[in-house]
């Protein structure tokens, strides 16, 4: 595939790799946090981190939306469904997530209620549109990424006058994430974790662009390196995170030139700003509540927010105990410090959330089965 | 969830504000909503259904020969140990 097979190249990446080994030489440890779900899952897809030198250490990062979304967030989605009765369309990485009690949505529909896997917004409307007498709720989840999609599907609906529409806002914000972790104890110095570097977002950054960086980059003097999600990338971000250090450099720099620009795309950043506003405060799993992090729909469409269409009740939702999913989505646990880990947590019954997304770091550890070399070479040392 | 896949656009509907792209042979409707002046032959970044951004082919090369010029420590690194051996 074009602009896909090119930046998987063997002989490249090795002699990345050499690069890298020798620019990183020095004595010093290398932490670098990849934001996204989608670097972490290229690092393990493709052997990325067995390519790295050993004192360059990969900090898996909150990105994966699914991963974040809190407990709370889910079951009142299920509501909306099953009390409200509303047809609720969700994108397919959220139908297997566990909420409280275990209860998923494809556990919900299972018993009754009408959830609706769809892969884009224009599916959403469809629905509305062949169901005039049903209550169609979007379950809109995702960084900026995915945002626009949400903010076109609200315009197309008030265009068409589609009045059984709305949509349950859950969309998050990359830049308020990181600067949230930074701040956190776990990443002060002296605390049980570090972060050298930033490997910046890849998609979200085609629609937000590099510039968002930049305050936190000079801010906490980390440097960021926007990265593609092909492994070349990740490998050439890695070199380029390596270089400003030794440099001494803070900035933000671009590998991923081929889609991401300084500005990002304006049209959509237009529409979104457009149906969309900052919320004060919005509780990530892991994180805890976190400072303008969320949007959600501005007064002008409130007509099209299920949180103001439908009463959603007070309930006392609970994460799966014992289940490490908060500290993993704060890089300070890996997936293998958790006791749930491949014991009774797989991808066929997951316990957390980490577990069921496809980007999440439980999921990558577990499908591309590196932990269990690790395991064989311990044993292989005992024997 | 913030996955894209490169396609290339086939077909342009202008009036409803969606392209035809193909991937892999496969032939997918998507909205060009988020993009300016959608043309085909493009090469555009879909997620969930819409077109994100174009790709830069000129900026695609850039970065391949960036990597492969960053590989070249590797290349004369080994030339060295072949050369001491």
């Amino acid at each position: 595939m074009k602009y896909v097979d090119e930046f998987r190249d063997r002989a490249v990446a090795e002699k990345l790799a050499a690069t890298i080994a020798e620019e990183a030489k020095g004595g010093h440890d290398y932490y670098f946090m990849e934001f996204c779900g989608g670097h972490t899952h290229a690092i393990f897809r493709y052997g990325v981190q067995d390519l790295m030198p050993a004192n360059v250490h990969f900090v898996h990062g909150p990105g994966c939306p699914v991963c974040v979304l809190p407990v709370r967030r889910l079951d009142d989605a299920v509501e909306l469904a099953e009390r409200h009765g509303a047809i609720l369309c969700s994108y397919g990485d959220m139908m297997r997530v566990p909420g409280t009690r275990q209860r998923s949505l494809i556990k919900a529909k299972a018993d009754g209620a009408d959830i609706r896997m769809v892969y884009s917004t224009m599916d959403a409307l469809k629905i509305a549109r062949d169901n005039p007498d049903r209550q169609v709720v979007f379950f809109a989840i995702g960084f900026e990424t995915t945002t626009p999609p949400t903010a076109v599907a609200v315009l197309q609906a008030e265009k068409e006058g589609l009045k059984n529409f709305s949509v349950f806002v859950n969309h998050v914000l990359t830049p308020a994430a990181i600067g949230h972790i930074l701040d956190s104890e776990d990443f002060a110095p002296g605390g049980p974790a570090r972060i050298d570097g930033f490997l910046g977002p890849s998609h979200v950054s085609a629609v937000i662009g590099s510039k968002p960086y930049e305050a936190a980059a000079a801010h906490y003097q980390k440097p960021v390196v926007i990265c593609g999600f092909e492994p070349l990338d990740v490998m050439q971000s890695v070199l380029m995170l390596i270089r400003q250090i030794k440099e001494g450099r803070c900035e933000v720099e671009n590998e991923y030139t081929r889609v991401v620009t300084r500005d990002g795309n304006l049209k959509a950043q237009a529409l979104v700003d457009e149906v969309l506003e900052l919320r004060e405060s919005f509780e990530w799993r892991g994180l805890g509540p976190v400072a303008n992090s969320a949007l959600r729909l501005k007064e002008k469409y409130a007509f099209y927010d299920a949180e103001k269409r439908f009463e959603i009740s007070a309930k006392q939702s609970r994460e799966t105990k014992s289940c490490e999913c908060p500290a993993i989505l704060r890089g300070v646990k890996k997936p293998t410090d958790c006791k749930l880990f491949g014991t009774v947590c797989t991808p066929d019954n997951p316990m957390g959330s980490c577990m069921v997304s496809s980007e999440g770091a439980c999921a990558a550890y577990w499908t591309y089965g590196r932990f269990r070399n690790k395991d064989q070479a311990k044993q292989t040392e005992i024997a | 969830m913030c996955l894209a896949i490169p396609a290339k656009i086939v077909s342009v509907d202008e009036s409803d504000a969606t392209a035809i792209v193909s991937l892999e042979g496969i032939k997918k409707k998507i909205s060009t909503a988020l993009i300016e002046d959608a043309a085909i032959g493009d090469y555009v970044l879909v997620h969930v259904g819409y077109a994100l951004n174009k790709l830069s082919e000129d900026e695609a090369q850039r970065t391949l020969d960036l990597m492969r010029e960053g590989g070249l420590l590797g290349e004369e690194l080994a030339e060295i140990t072949e050369g001491s051996q």
